[in-house]
């Protein structure tokens, strides 16, 4: 049950963002400072959440920093979304491999 | 139909993305059916990952409403925009269903558009995208309950390389974007590791790591024009 008004609440609180100033305002933000802080608010949002969070998704630290060094390469070379993620899988899964060899 | 066929490109990615999603649903222990619930009633990326995390962690409604808002902030920007961009049959019944799935993706395709978009036309264009989102959670959720436990620890980072894949190319080019991206990894590893911050919890660590580098990002480098940052 509880996972239900977990749900209503992301759903309703999501929804309202998007339906309010679409259904009411008229004009646009003209205020420099909101403006630029809702240009930041992805970047830092995403990095956020990425580090450090990212060295504790698979089973190891070691096998998480390689996936972390190749999504990083591969990311400042402007590759797709879909390389990057995979590659970075790719590389935790030969980490491992080559972990338990050792 | 322009709408449908304007989205094709959005459907391929979001099954993509989507499906990630649903495997990191259920490997947080939600079922198929609650993590397809999930992306039906949200249809957003970093807001239903965030969400998912909280939920997992049994965070209080008020955490949850709170990263939400902050997190889909820029949405409300995008609404502001598209608000302006509606052709004159767009009533306000219309727009309560148009703001439903207004994406990052949908709003860019509907701005890059020479003239107002009609209803019909955002309706084929977000309609397709919908289902798509929806129906990849599904396939990725029940997708890893068949996937070997190598497999799933390597698809725990598919996620973050996405996010990563977001903010390089960009914080490459824009000094401010390395520089905010920067401080907000600074100040989550901060809120993670650092005993006096020992009590914050993920959810709100997001939040003041969002607010504060992006607060200081607005501060000493404004914006001139905001178009560029829908991409």
């Amino acid at each position: 049950m509880k996972t239900y008004c977990y749900i209503a609440v992301m759903a309703v609180t999501t929804y309202l963002i998007r339906m309010v100033p679409l259904v009411l305002f008229q004009k646009e933000i003209r205020s420099p400072f909101i403006k630029s802080f809702l240009y930041y608010v992805p970047y830092a949002c995403l990095t956020a959440m990425t580090i450090p969070a990212i060295f504790t998704a698979t089973r190891s630290p070691i096998s998480a920093a390689c996936g972390f060094l190749v999504a990083m390469v591969l990311g400042w070379n402007k590759k797709s979304l879909p390389v990057v993620a995979g590659f970075a899988c790719a590389s935790v899964m030969i980490a491992e491999a080559l972990m338990k060899l050792i | 139909m322009e709408g449908a066929k304007d989205s094709l490109p959005i459907v391929i990615g979001y099954f993509s993305v989507s499906f990630t999603f649903g495997i990191m649903a259920a490997k947080a222990g939600f079922s198929p059916w609650i993590a397809t619930l999930i992306s039906i009633t949200n249809v957003t990326s970093a807001g239903q990952f965030a969400g998912l995390t909280l939920m997992a962690a049994q965070a209080s409604y008020f955490e949850i409403f709170l990263t939400e808002l902050i997190i889909n902030l820029r949405y409300g920007l995008m609404s502001l925009s598209l608000s302006q961009r509606l052709s004159d049959s767009a009533t306000t019944g219309k727009r309560l269903l148009i703001a439903f799935a207004n994406t990052d993706e949908i709003f860019a395709v509907s701005v890059s558009k020479p003239r107002k978009v009609t209803p019909a036309y955002m309706a084929g264009l977000e309609i397709f995208p919908i289902l798509g989102w929806s129906a990849g959670t599904l396939a990725g959720a029940i997708a890893t309950s068949l996937l070997p436990p190598f497999v799933q620890s390597a698809l725990g980072v598919a996620l973050y390389g996405m996010f990563i894949a977001i903010v390089l190319p960009v914080a490459r080019v824009r000094r401010p974007v390395a520089f905010v991206s920067l401080l907000a990894a600074a100040l989550s590893i901060a809120f993670a590791y650092l005993p006096i911050f020992h009590r914050i919890s993920a959810g709100f660590s997001i939040i003041l790591c969002t607010l504060i580098a992006a607060g200081v990002g607005a501060f000493f480098w404004p914006v001139p024009d905001t178009k560029e940052a829908d991409s």
